[in-house]
């Protein structure tokens, strides 16, 4: 081969030995992957605090003392963000992304190690000056996660001057990890695939952490290039997206710059970003739906196209965010008729998942509870979806307890359903362990009933008009006595839910000492990353060679099959040959 | 590049039959090193970066109600009691696309593993581009002195200051990344680091700059023509 894949090259060319080079400076994809985890697993229990800071003011206000509006806006603001992006963003892409694609894909690691490395040091540097932000003068940015100017810089929002600042740094450095990250991705499943891996054989995973990847590294440009033009704006007196105004009796020295180009700029990244996060999980939930219903995934080729389908026109849909801003009513025609498009897609998507669980041996395993409440929490906010697509219909909604439940539901629940199915579903690999399954299900159960009891009642407040944001509703008419004990109720399901992710995380260190061991292949998996000679993956992943793959990672109660699973880089019998497209081996 | 004809190479096969054959086999997609695809998909990530750039700034200017500077005027020199519109820019623009033609003969002769006239032309290179960013330092200082700030300038909407300085100075950062990863390239390969490895690092450095200069071209075209 003119060029030879570095991960051909022999194991002991980098092969670490001391604590630091193994550990920490680690170049592995699989140490790396665990970082990223790790580090957004740590942000992530900050971000769920400061949401149970804010359900207590929203429940009982008037009871605890250091919630001042200030503070609550800071709480939702940094809330967001981290979820958004260096919760969901990192764990997704950076923590699975990584840990993944070598091993389905048959690679001993990523194409360069060393930027990969890279990547996830310049993460943990933007997540150390975001949380540097709770601990300068004026705290962090109290501007709501969209940082909409002209107010995110404008005296008056909390965190105008510190909080801003840091928050602008930190989303670049997380860009520029992003990036390093990203690039690494898109190379390495396009290039270095083994033996047989065409990308039709490549499990779901792989093509919706691919495709997200690939969004990401066209939609991240929009948010960077707006971050740099709102510092301009904050530290030059630049006036890209601050109009002439008067703040607090002053007249501004701005004028002349565009809020509404901020609004554009921010949702050309912003929608992406949806599918950024959603991608991988369906991939995800793909994989361990078929691995536990011991089915083939159904309708692969559109599961695969359906992915490439929603990343393409998710860079046509931004506007729908947008219909309030003021922007030319004639966009919200086009808008509202792609948003609906990106439905269709979607719903295959959905159908194919529950067609899958059709008439399969489904295993109800802890992995599996997770995969299935995915499929109600996704189902419910991609309907609500349809209402906030329509122009007519958003109108009344938009800026109300709706829109918070639907995105919580879709882009929140969703993934976060998925990332625990996957979590518990991967972690015999990651660890050699099993988990205690008896908690397992006592974590779903409470994250799945928690979830409805939390979002549901949030639909009907949205309908009476109660507006998000707000510190508290004071006394005004239209909203009812009645809206504030719902109100208390969320709080207390929001309070147990939080609460009950800790027996996820008691369950997950535990059973790193104590779980009994899982051996290898314990689900009956066919992709290749249970099929490593040992469990956990050693530095190089294969030993002296690399896997052969000869079939579909899908082959699930083949007929006539000695087991009910065959895995990837089992050669195809000569009784199979007429089973399908799947099984033939092309050369 | 042309397609590879070389026996060896699988990814010969021409047409859409070719390509789709390519696409779903199990070898790699793009005949090319890692390396390179990787700089091409970085490129293509930059070049929304500059597109969201030029964007953001036609959408200020489009939005303006204070006169836009007339760029020929604001960027004219006299030189010898002549006045001379966009003298300095043509200048400027003559040498980037210079070093151009200079990077695309360095990429042929590493390939041809000649290391001397490579590391000369790669040199050639890298000064033509810092002479390129010495000249924007002189048309920075020489607006700065006029008056021209980012938050205003004597001459009409404030705006033409704020973009001037971010656009023409984030491409101006492009350029000096380039001349130190040119100049870094140039050494290794003047010290024999890549006999072994083979010269694909210097196609790469030259995808870079191509596009730093490619770039360039829209700048002077949205930005100082219009």
């Amino acid at each position: 081969m003119q060029n030879v894949a570095i991960a051909d090259q022999p194991d002991h060319l980098h092969d670490p030995q001391t604590f630091v080079t193994k550990y920490i400076y680690s170049q592995d994809h699989k140490v790396i992957a665990i970082q990223y985890g790790l580090t957004a697993v740590f942000v992530g229990v900050v971000a769920l605090v400061l949401s149970g800071l804010m359900r207590l003011q929203l429940g009982f206000p008037d009871t605890f003392d250091f919630i001042d509006p200030s503070a609550y806006l800071q709480f939702v603001t940094m809330h967001g963000m981290i979820m958004v992006i260096y919760l969901l963003t990192a764990l997704l892409l950076g923590g699975f992304g990584n840990y993944m694609i070598p091993l389905m894909i048959g690679a001993r690691d990523m194409v360069f190690p060393f930027m990969n490395m890279l990547s996830f040091w310049a993460y943990l540097l933007s997540v150390i000056v975001l949380l540097a932000s709770f601990f300068v003068p004026g705290g962090p940015t109290g501007a709501g996660w969209t940082l909409y100017p002209p107010q995110a810089i404008l005296d008056g929002t909390p965190g105008y001057d510190w909080g801003i600042i840091l928050m602008l740094a930190s989303l670049a450095i997380f860009i520029i990890a992003f990036t390093m990250g990203g690039l690494n991705y898109v190379t390495t499943v396009l290039q270095a695939r083994t033996h047989g891996m065409t990308l039709m054989r490549m499990p779901l995973t792989i093509w919706g952490i691919f495709t997200a990847t690939v969004l990401g590294l066209l939609a991240f440009p929009a948010l960077l290039v707006s971050a740099i033009m709102m510092m301009l704006d904050k530290t030059l007196g630049t006036s890209f997206f601050m109009p002439a105004l008067v703040s607090l009796g002053e007249n501004l020295d701005y004028s002349g710059g565009s809020p509404v180009l901020f609004q554009h700029l921010f949702w050309f990244f912003g929608h992406p970003e949806v599918y950024i996060v959603a991608l991988p999980a369906f991939g995800m939930v793909s994989d361990v739906l078929a691995t536990h219903a011991r089915k083939n995934i159904f309708g692969y080729r559109m599961m695969v196209w359906a992915i490439v389908g929603i990343g393409v026109l998710s860079f046509f849909v931004w506007a729908h965010h947008m219909y309030v801003s003021g922007m030319d009513p004639a966009f919200g025609f086009f808008f509202a008729t792609t948003t609906l498009i990106i439905a269709v897609p979607t719903a295959i998507k959905v159908y194919n998942w529950i067609l899958t669980l059709y008439r399969g041996n489904i295993h109800l395993t802890v992995p599996m509870l997770f995969a299935i409440g995915f499929i109600f929490t996704f189902t419910h906010g991609g309907l609500t979806g349809l209402f906030l697509g329509n122009v007519t219909i958003d109108l009344p909604l938009s800026d109300t307890y709706f829109v918070v439940a639907h995105f919580h539901m879709v882009m929140g629940v969703s993934p976060i359903m998925v990332l625990f199915a996957a979590i518990y579903h991967w972690y015999p690999l990651l660890t050699g362990k099993m988990f205690n399954e008896r908690l397992g299900k006592l974590h779903f159960w409470f994250t799945f009933l928690g979830t409805y009891a939390i979002y549901l009642p949030m639909h009907y407040l949205g309908f009476l008009g109660v507006p998000r944001r707000y510190f508290a509703m004071g006394s005004t008419d239209f909203i009812p006595e009645s809206a504030q004990s719902l109100n208390a109720s969320i709080t207390i399901s929001a309070l147990i839910v939080g609460l009950s992710q800790l027996i996820f995380l008691y369950n997950v260190f535990w059973s790193i000492r104590n779980g009994r061991p899982a051996g290898h292949n314990p689900w009956g998996a066919t992709s290749l990353e249970w099929q490593t000679p040992d469990v956990p993956p050693r530095h190089g992943n294969w030993g002296p060679e690399l896997p052969r793959v000869y079939r579909w990672a899908y082959d699930y109660s083949v007929p006539g099959a000695e087991h009910d699973f065959i895995p990837q880089n089992h050669p195809v019998s000569a009784a199979e040959q007429t089973s399908g497209e799947h099984g033939e081996h092309k050369s | 590049m042309t397609i590879e004809t070389d026996k060896n190479s699988s990814y010969a096969e021409p047409g859409i039959d070719g390509m789709v054959a390519d696409w779903s086999a199990d070898k790699q997609n793009f005949d090319l090193p890692w390396g390179k695809l990787m700089m091409w998909i970085f490129l293509l990530s930059d070049t929304f970066i500059f597109s969201v750039f030029l964007t953001g700034y036609m959408n200020v200017r489009l939005s303006q109600t204070d006169n836009w500077p007339n760029a020929s005027e604001v960027f004219a020199l006299e030189i010898g009691g002549v006045h001379l519109p966009l003298i300095l820019i043509a200048i400027m623009t003559f040498a980037l696309i210079t070093s151009s033609g200079t990077m695309a003969m360095a990429v042929n002769y590493a390939y041809n593993r000649d290391k001397r006239k490579t590391v000369i032309l790669m040199a050639i290179t890298a000064l033509l581009g810092a002479s390129f960013v010495g000249m924007q330092v002189f048309e920075w200082s020489k607006l700065i002195s006029e008056g021209v700030r980012p938050w205003g300038n004597p001459f009409g909407a404030a705006q033409f200051g704020s973009t001037f300085f971010m656009i023409t100075g984030f491409h101006g950062l492009h350029v000096t990344a380039g001349v130190i990863y040119l100049t870094v390239i140039a050494r290794r390969v003047g010290r024999g680091y890549y006999e072994d490895k083979g010269y694909a690092i210097v196609e790469i450095t030259g995808l870079y700059w191509h596009f730093v200069d490619l770039v360039w071209v829209f700048i002077f075209a949205f930005f100082y023509l219009w």
